[in-house]
């Protein structure tokens, strides 16, 4: 028996028990040798026997109560080997500060002659080989930035390392009294810290992520002209082809339908909030759910032709504001790194004016640069966006990377889409338009058997009741379900499969309608809505509170909207295409807003790329989830103004670090310049400022409330 | 000196085992999987886990 390993992503893992049942669920499955949980991750790996396939391992999670996904054996995402590798530079450089600061305490409390020669010979060989590793980051980072003629805060790192070590080494050759190995590795071993969390948040809401997609191709059920039928990967699929959607399912390709009759939903691909009931001649669009009974369509445009590879071409393109954002650190290094590198030149100078040997003058540089290095800069936004990060995250947010909370706190302005996020995206029983209770448990014989998502609405609205016992049921798609009840016909769905009579046909007029008809009895008329997500209102107004003039962006009719917008007491636009949210969001940007968009659908996937941040429901498509900077978990709206003034805060504390990192810099560069710190003076002033930015950052842990 | 030209070196050893041992943790997914390890320490192992 040969064993095999498969990965799969199961989102619902969320405490021991459920490791435990899952592990101990799956040992028990036939073929099954082992199966691990990686809780981080939300994922479960499984040695197995080759014959058990993928569908029944995932049958088989789904048994023990779990949904999942099977994720490709290579897919670890981009952050997990880059950590990896400054985790073991953290690790080294750690190693090295210890040692080497072991050996400079000697040297401080006296050591002399051979004794302290041999103690800057070891710090040395520590130091140098410690130097040229860890410091691999930061040095490719600078190279980058000075070969595209900018400046970024790796550049004064690298120098300030690189001329240290230099000097040291001359000094320990010399015989001198001052080497600085201990203040170079020790900035390395901060600045990796620094480095190393980021990495670590951004790796961590990559795993979330991943953990929520449905990472299968859309394939399409392709049927020739002698009957017989295939699978084929949608990007094969070709105009003509005859495709069979069945219910349930996404359709791969845009086409028309030729035979059958079904209801679709739109509403991740054009934001439409109500199904559509379709027939032949009918059109539908790849991405769009088929809902009720198996459609067979003609494909009229596969691949990059359909609706929705061209909003992944409108993305592509809006893509480009973000990308061309400056992180605010970054923007600190523009003027912190010309400036340090002036003064430290200015002191060279200045003693060498003033009479000092060459020697003297470039200990008296290397001390500046040592100083000034912006060991506490390079803490002082990572360490507060990893606590913002990890207390948001305890409330269901989580941030793709540090950028997104940066702007998150700029953003001064949100556009909200409609349905399926600031509606739950599927209907709720609103009310039952006077249904007898003997009618009611007919009903719910009805729905029940239905997979119609009106129809699976009013089956949970009535959940408990025992159904009534009804026979011949039957469903015609697009119309509704008909059976009999103690000899009598009811229905259940558009009205005029009862009375035959199109012109009452209500239905239409509003398609979160059903209708039932018990016999000849009155005809009830059962209404639903698109219910909005809990604490959508007061999201609103305090995102008013906070200055951000919500507003309502929408591909659903416009009335719809309008109806929405009023009650909720904000403007709304109804009937955009995803290219109308676009420019929409690109007007305001150019006229200086910066704007944070909120959606879920493919429609929104332009707007959500283009906009200078943007946040999506976990529920959303794929497509929100990959360009949104945060996504939310739950059904709750009240994670946007928690995100919002948790950006805020973090932003405030980032500013007073940095103006805690400058106002040290202000006390120590003069002490530097006046040639008065020793190495101790810069170790002791690099420790102290890392540890007050740091505690500082600590109080973020409960910025998310 | 003669102290030194003991504890120096059986102080750098001491240290480059921890680095090690830190190496080898981290290359052999100790570090992966913290939050899990957080939580299993709940499970009330019945012997019927594998691993």
């Amino acid at each position: 028996m040969s064993a095999v390993t498969s990965t799969f992503s199961v989102p619902g893992l969320h405490c021991a028990g459920c490791i435990s049942k899952l592990e101990g669920g799956l040992a028990r499955v036939d073929g099954v040798i082992g199966a691990r949980v990686n809780f981080t991750k939300r994922r479960v790996a499984i040695a197995h026997a080759a014959e058990l396939d993928d569908e029944r391992l995932r049958d088989a999670i789904g048994r023990i109560g779990f949904p999942a996904e099977r994720l490709l054996a290579d897919d670890e995402g981009r952050t997990a080997p880059e950590n990896r590798e400054l985790g073991r530079a953290l690790g080294i450089a750690g190693f090295a500060a210890m040692n080497i600061m072991l050996l400079s305490v000697s040297v401080w409390s006296g050591a002399e002659g051979a004794t302290r020669d041999m103690f800057h010979w070891l710090s040395a060989l520590i130091a140098l080989p410690t130097v040229v590793y860890a410091g691999r980051p930061f040095y490719r980072s600078a190279w980058s930035a000075l070969r595209h003629g900018r400046t970024n805060m790796d550049v004064p790192i690298t120098i300030g390392v690189s001329l240290a070590c230099a000097v040291s080494l001359y000094e320990t050759i010399t015989h001198g009294p001052h080497a600085y190995f201990d203040g170079a590795v020790m900035l390395l071993f901060f600045l990796l810290a620094g480095r190393f969390l980021d990495g670590v948040m951004r790796a961590r809401a990559e795993d979330g992520v991943a953990a929520l997609q449905r990472q299968r191709a859309p394939r399409g059920l392709v049927v020739s002209a002698d009957g017989k039928s295939e699978w084929r990967d949608a990007d094969e699929l070709a105009p003509g082809m005859q495709l069979m959607g069945a219910a349930g399912e996404a359709f791969a390709a845009d086409g028309t339908v030729v035979e059958g009759s079904s209801s679709v939903d739109r509403a991740l691909v054009t934001g439409e909030g109500a199904p559509e009931s379709v027939g032949p001649g009918a059109a539908v669009l790849a991405g769009t759910i088929n809902l009720a009974a198996p459609l067979k369509i003609k494909v009229s445009a596969a691949g990059e032709a359909t609706a929705i590879a061209g909003i992944a071409r409108l993305m592509e393109a809006a893509g480009g504001a973000k990308s061309r954002y400056v992180r605010l650190a970054d923007r600190a290094a523009r003027f912190y790194a010309p400036a340090v590198h002036l003064i430290a030149l200015l002191a060279f100078t200045g003693w060498m004016v003033a009479g000092a040997g060459v020697h003297q003058a470039v200990l008296i540089a290397v001390a500046v640069l040592i100083i000034t290095c912006p060991c506490a800069l390079g803490l002082a936004v990572p360490v507060a966006q990893v606590v913002a990060a990890g207390a948001l995250m305890r409330r269901g947010i989580l941030i793709r990377d540090g950028a997104g909370l940066e702007r998150l706190a700029e953003a001064d302005m949100a556009l909200m889409d409609k349905t399926g996020t600031l509606t739950l995206g599927r209907p709720l029983l609103l009310d039952l338009g006077g249904l007898l209770p003997e009618e009611v448990l007919v009903a719910l014989a009805l729905a029940r058997a239905s997979r119609h998502p009106l129809a699976r609405a009013l089956a949970t609205a009535l959940d408990g009741g025992v159904a009534a016992d009804v026979i011949d049921l039957e469903e015609t798609p697009g119309l509704g379900l008909t059976a009999t009840y103690r000899g009598v016909q009811v229905v259940l769905g558009r009205i005029d499969i009862g009375t035959g009579d199109p012109a009452e046909s209500l239905t239409n007029h509003h398609a979160l309608t059903t209708a039932f008809r018990l016999g000849d009895g009155p005809v009830r008329l059962i209404r639903f809505e698109d219910a909005l997500r809990p604490g959508a209102a007061a999201a609103v107004v305090q995102l008013t509170a906070l200055g951000l003039e919500p507003t309502i962006v929408s591909g659903d009719l416009g009335r719809r909207v309008d109806r929405l917008a009023e009650t909720l007491g904000v403007t709304g636009f109804g009937g955009l295409t995803p290219q109308d949210k676009l420019d929409l969001i690109q007007s305001r940007q150019a006229a200086g807003r910066r704007v944070l968009m909120i959606g879920d659908g493919l429609n929104d996937g332009p707007a959500l790329s283009a906009a200078h941040v943007s946040m999506a429901p976990s529920s959303a498509s794929d497509v929100g989830q990959n360009s949104a900077d945060l996504i939310f978990l739950g059904e709750s709206l009240a994670a946007l103004p928690i995100a919002i003034v948790a950006a805020r805060k973090t932003m405030r504390v980032v500013r007073q670090n940095f103006a805690m990192a400058i106002g040290y810099n202000a006390l120590a560069v003069p002490v530097a310049i006046a040639g008065l710190a020793t190495p101790l003076v810069a170790a002791l002033a690099m420790s102290l400022s890392s540890l007050i930015v740091v505690g500082n950052s600590l109080r973020l842990r409960s910025a998310a409330g | 000196m003669t102290g030194l030209a003991i504890l120096i070196p059986a102080a750098l050893v001491l240290g480059l085992l921890g680095l090690a041992a830190f190496l080898w943790a981290m290359h052999s997914g100790q570090y992966d999987d913290l939050d899990g390890a957080a939580q299993r320490i709940l499970i009330e192992s019945d012997g019927e886990e594998d691993q």
